[in-house]
């Protein structure tokens, strides 16, 4: 995968560095924030009466910090890594880089004052204020051009294909990014969306469900397409399956956010679209896993002893068991069960939990021992970290379907009077153990997160030292 | 033939993946295909409340069990007539000063992450809350309100369920009212006032939309004008218990009639 070349080329990843030490306090504090808002729906006496830490104003903020803090460092760590190690040759430009981590950084930290204050369009995942969106659409074209110039510096003959997935990522997103967020302003803090009913909710989840699609599939698609191979030492399965992957995906993704709005007042033909089209996604989906998955043939028995493969490894299992999930989900039929409930909650985070976070996880690990050019402080804290996840995330998950499920039944059942059999607020009562549940299940995720930041701290700072040592001339 | 040569696709894979431009340019028009299929006819096939520029709806025409077309669902002023002429079942109609202000509360407070305000034609929601929700309806919702989520119940014809006083009390402490209720408390509402010269710039925004703009004969530059005084002195919680209040009894739904076909 790597260019062989005569003389090592020099890459630039200080840049990658600062983005992978952002990315796991990012975990920590954006899962920090899912902690607690889950907690405020289980004991509401958490909003604390204070406006800013209410329900309402942070949860946009826990989706905003997982989805573009952690996601989003994790992406850019990755993808300008993978350009350049399967590229052969440095950034395109290394002062646009460091553009890109402090405008991004700056971003999150807008995001972190804005949603408290209820600044907000009130568009899911893509709830900030247009100043800042027109700061992200900067800076996401300087990511992408940044990539996409440092592949055509590149030394190899063709194009790796986790940077395929990555400039999918990237076009995606823009157009996404772009579209949904057109907005009149009001003011400097308040503005509103050009769209309105109909064609406002199908451009929404255009965005949503490929916010999904690309930023949180193709993109750690493409990180798991370089990672799982280098840490387990085994070229990918099949270059053709990724092919088949790569194009199917990219086409097929696209069509499914329709599949968010079953049964409103949307058209018809656009939801059963949508669904249809959901439903043969389950092909490239689980190919693509089936690839990762293989790519261990004749390397199982390092599950034993490599931590890191067991995070890339499980993250596979997630992303084929969610991938299935999902096309269940959009089937109108279920749909009119799932829908409003807390199964939709359940399904996110089986992706973002098992799937994103796993992967990136395994890949943030693999990158602290290559940036750093060492051993990992402790490996048994790695394994920790695993297991904690692994079981923070099942509680979580498990919670949120039982709970999901549960209601929905609910909602529609009716006595042999022919009543509804419960009050819309017995439902809710109803919910409190689930949410409880999942509060804990959270916690022990965010417990995980806290190890890894623990150990990548300790890790650098070793490796800082050993490099002092090393430094001193040997007749000192 | 180097390895490096050799083709393992086909020659079209093979030259994409030697090509960043062409990767690029195939990339780009593959991602595209799908939201143009399923976006764009929204703008102007029927059934999507979509105003032309000549101020009708797009062919939408909902028809009653004989196929007879029956009175459009949204409102249209007489001459000389304001919002303030308007009486429920008149029609779908755009919001009043107190309204939008308290609408603009609604998403700064994020309601929507936990109420949604769409129903769907089913006997369990009918008899819970409604009539099945249709597109008119949410015509002038810029941006849209349906929300993803039923943490708590849906709110798109609450209006007229509750009186303002149950509201208020509900609002600010939903645990007296409610005991089982998850719902913060929103006491502080009372204590912040109505920003006059924001609704207005408001409605001047939601008339100048490039799509379903509200039209000048109902935002008149005179009725524009005479928002400062009905939103003057108001409490947030005002705008807002005014906001629940004008949900969903705008269109006089008739049986039989199909208004989602």
């Amino acid at each position: 995968m790597e260019a062989t070349q005569a003389t090592p080329v020099k890459y630039d990843m200080d840049v990658v560095r600062w983005f992978t030490i952002m990315a796991v306090v990012y975990a920590v504090v954006g899962t920090l924030i899912g902690v607690y808002v889950a907690s405020e729906l289980a004991w509401p006496f958490l909003n604390f009466d204070i406006p800013e830490i209410t329900f309402g104003r942070l949860r946009p903020l826990h989706t905003n910090a997982v989805i573009f803090a952690f996601g989003g460092c994790t992406l850019m760590a990755t993808g300008y890594y993978m350009v350049q190690r399967t590229g052969g040759t440095r950034l395109w430009s290394n002062g646009l880089a460091w553009f890109t981590f402090w405008g991004w950084n700056l971003i999150i930290v807008l995001a972190v004052i804005t949603l408290p204050l209820g600044m907000t369009q009130s568009k899911e995942y893509a709830e900030l204020e247009w100043p800042i969106d027109i700061l992200i659409a900067i800076v996401w074209v300087a990511f992408g051009l940044n990539h996409i110039m440092t592949n055509t510096i590149r030394k190899t003959s063709h194009i790796y294909v986790s940077n395929w997935f990555t400039m999918a990522m990237i076009v995606m997103i823009a157009y996404l990014h772009i579209v949904n967020s057109l907005a009149i302003p009001v003011s400097l803090t308040q503005s509103v969306s050009v769209f309105s009913g109909v064609q406002d909710a199908m451009v929404q989840w255009w965005w949503g469900h490929n916010a999904v699609g690309f930023y949180l599939t193709a993109g750690f698609l493409g990180i798991m397409y370089y990672f799982v191979p280098k840490q387990s030492g085994r070229p990918v399965f099949s270059y053709r399956l990724s092919v088949l992957h790569f194009w199917t995906l990219s086409f097929g993704y696209v069509w499914l956010g329709a599949h968010h709005l079953q049964y409103t007042a949307l058209p018809d033909w656009t939801g059963s679209l949508g669904a249809a089209i959901s439903l043969a996604m389950i092909i490239p989906s689980w190919g693509g896993a089936m690839n990762g998955m293989m790519t261990l043939s004749g390397a199982w028995d390092k599950l034993r002893t490599d931590y890191i493969l067991r995070f890339l490894v499980t993250s596979l299992a997630f992303y084929a068991m969610s991938t299935f999930d999902g096309p269940v989900m959009a089937i109108k039929t279920v749909n009119a069960l799932s829908h409003y409930t807390d199964w939709t909650v359940g399904h996110v985070h089986a992706g973002a939990l098992g799937w994103m976070a796993m992967v990136s996880f395994g890949a943030l690990y693999h990158m602290v021992k290559k940036l750093w050019n060492t051993e990992m402080y402790s490996d048994s804290l790695v394994n920790v970290h695993f297991w904690v996840a692994l079981i923070g995330s099942v509680i979580y998950i498990v919670a949120m379907w039982v709970s999901g499920i549960m209601q929905g039944l609910m909602w529609r059942d009716y006595d042999e009077y022919g009543t509804l059999t419960y009050t819309f607020v017995e439902t809710v009562s109803a919910m409190h153990p689930y949410y409880a549940m999942r509060a804990v299940g959270g916690a022990i995720f965010n417990l995980g997160t806290w190890i890894m930041l623990y150990n990548v701290v300790m890790t650098v700072r070793q490796a800082n030292a050993a490099r002092r040592v090393s430094a001193v001339p040997a007749n000192a | 033939m180097s390895d490096h040569d050799k083709v393992y696709s086909t020659k079209l894979q093979d030259k994409i993946e030697r090509n960043t431009l062409l990767m690029f340019v195939a990339v780009a028009l593959a991602v595209a295909v799908g939201g143009i299929v399923e976006i764009v006819p929204l703008f102007y096939l029927p059934n999507t409340a979509m105003l032309g520029g000549d101020g009708t709806m797009n062919g939408t025409a909902h028809k009653d069990a004989n196929g007879n077309v029956v009175a459009s669902v949204v409102w249209k002023p007489q001459a000389g007539q304001t919002l303030e002429d308007w009486k429920p079942g008149d029609g779908v109609r755009p919001y009043k000063p107190l309204e939008l202000a308290g609408r603009t509360v609604f998403i700064r407070e994020g309601c929507y992450l936990c109420h949604s305000q769409m129903i769907r034609p089913f006997r369990d929601e009918k008899d819970r809350y409604g009539h099945y929700s249709i597109a008119e309806e949410s015509m002038y919702d810029h941006p849209f309100q349906w929300g993803s989520k039923r943490t708590g119940p849906d709110l798109a014809r609450v209006g007229g369920k509750y009186s303002d006083e149950w509201h208020r009390r509900h609002l600010k402490y939903p645990r007296e009212v409610v005991p089982e209720s998850v719902m913060p408390n929103y006491f502080f509402l009372e204590k912040k006032m109505v920003d006059p010269d924001q609704t207005i710039k408001t409605m001047e925004v939601m008339a100048s939309m490039p799509f379903n703009p509200v039209p000048r004969d109902i935002y008149s530059a005179s009725y524009i004008a005479s928002a400062k005084a009905q939103v003057e002195g108001k409490t947030e919680m005002d705008a807002v218990i005014a906001f629940l209040q004008s949900l969903g009894n705008h269109v006089k739904f008739q049986e039989g009639v199909n208004y989602r076909d």
